[in-house]
């Protein structure tokens, strides 16, 4: 992956494909403490004990179309590349939540790429998924929440090109406004 | 300093979008539109669908053709990314490999336009894979 917002639609798949109804994707970016955070948080169908500590594994995942699973482990192998550290917490039935984090001045850390243009194609993919982005960083925070869009919005589709072009401006602006790193 | 986009813009532009839809009400079958479903798997992301689905998005607007543009997982067609499932209404889907920007150019110009098949239809023997 060549940047870390294609990390972020990776991993977000994987819970659109758990049947997740909500995903939480938060960055924060801590210059204080030189990481740089990425959670991926969703209510989806969770997995086993079991399958969550052998999910790493290239060679597991629950496809039928192929034997291999490449996802969660390209961004451990780029987490942990910078000395940082990679989690997945689940339970059945409850949901799961990936952590990755970065050491935030590592030269081996990813940019994080079309961050806006990744979340509002996941929205606009995904109608019917409550998505909510919250990106940290030391001079302050924004929140996008598709619930807030899609009242905004009452019943025009959210695939509307215009719609899109405005949203990716939307928080290219909001994002710039809070001095987000490349 | 010019003012950051906030959702009251984006309620003017509903307001906008409303006064243009009734038109298009009569259409929203989405068995009548053509149907885009790019592959968004890790293979398919690494390989730069994205682009190709923005692209998609963005050039079928501008070219006035209605269709759904969605997102779909793994076909299994790794080698092949970025694939591309096609539907014209009515008729049986067909996946393109190798997609980029160019090849969806002339995808939507000769295939969507006038149903005039392309190179790099992949495999030979299609059936569509329920994700």
């Amino acid at each position: 992956m060549k940047d870390l917002s294609m990390h972020i639609m990776d991993i977000v798949q994987n819970s659109v494909t758990a049947k997740a109804t909500k995903i939480k994707i938060e960055i924060i970016e801590n210059m204080d403490e030189d990481t740089y955070t990425i959670i991926i948080e969703d209510n989806g169908i969770g997995m086993s004990r079991e399958f969550v500590s052998t999910v790493t594994d290239p060679y597991v995942t629950t496809r039928t179309t192929r034997k291999i699973g490449l996802g969660i482990p390209l961004l451990k192998q780029n987490a942990e590349r910078t000395g940082g550290i990679f989690s997945i917490d689940s339970e059945e039935g409850i949901g799961t939540t990936v952590k990755a984090e970065f050491i935030f001045m590592h030269p081996d850390r990813l940019p994080i790429g079309d961050i806006a243009g990744t979340v509002v194609l996941l929205c606009t993919a995904n109608p019917e998924i409550a998505i909510n982005y919250h990106h940290v960083t030391n001079s302050g925070e924004y929140n996008y929440d598709t619930t807030e869009i899609a009242e905004t919005l009452d019943g025009i589709s959210i695939s509307e090109p215009s719609v899109i072009k405005f949203l990716k401006e939307m928080i290219n602006e909001n994002l710039h406004l809070i001095g987000i790193s490349k | 300093m010019t003012q950051v986009k906030s959702l009251a813009d984006l309620r003017r532009i509903k307001e906008t979008l409303q006064g243009k839809m009734s038109l298009r009400e009569n259409s929203n079958n989405p068995e009548s539109l053509v149907q885009i479903r790019v592959a968004m798997a890790t293979c398919g992301i690494a390989s730069g669908a994205k682009q190709v689905m923005e692209f998609f998005i963005e050039e079928l607007d501008k070219r006035n053709i209605q269709a759904v543009v969605t997102q779909t997982g793994c076909m299994g067609y790794c080698f092949a990314e970025p694939t591309v499932e096609i539907t014209l209404p009515g008729q049986a889907p067909v996946v393109y490999g190798y997609v980029d920007t160019a090849k969806a150019d002339s995808i939507i110009e000769k295939y969507i336009k006038n149903g005039e098949l392309l190179d790099g239809i992949i495999p030979v023997n299609y059936e569509t894979i329920q994700k």
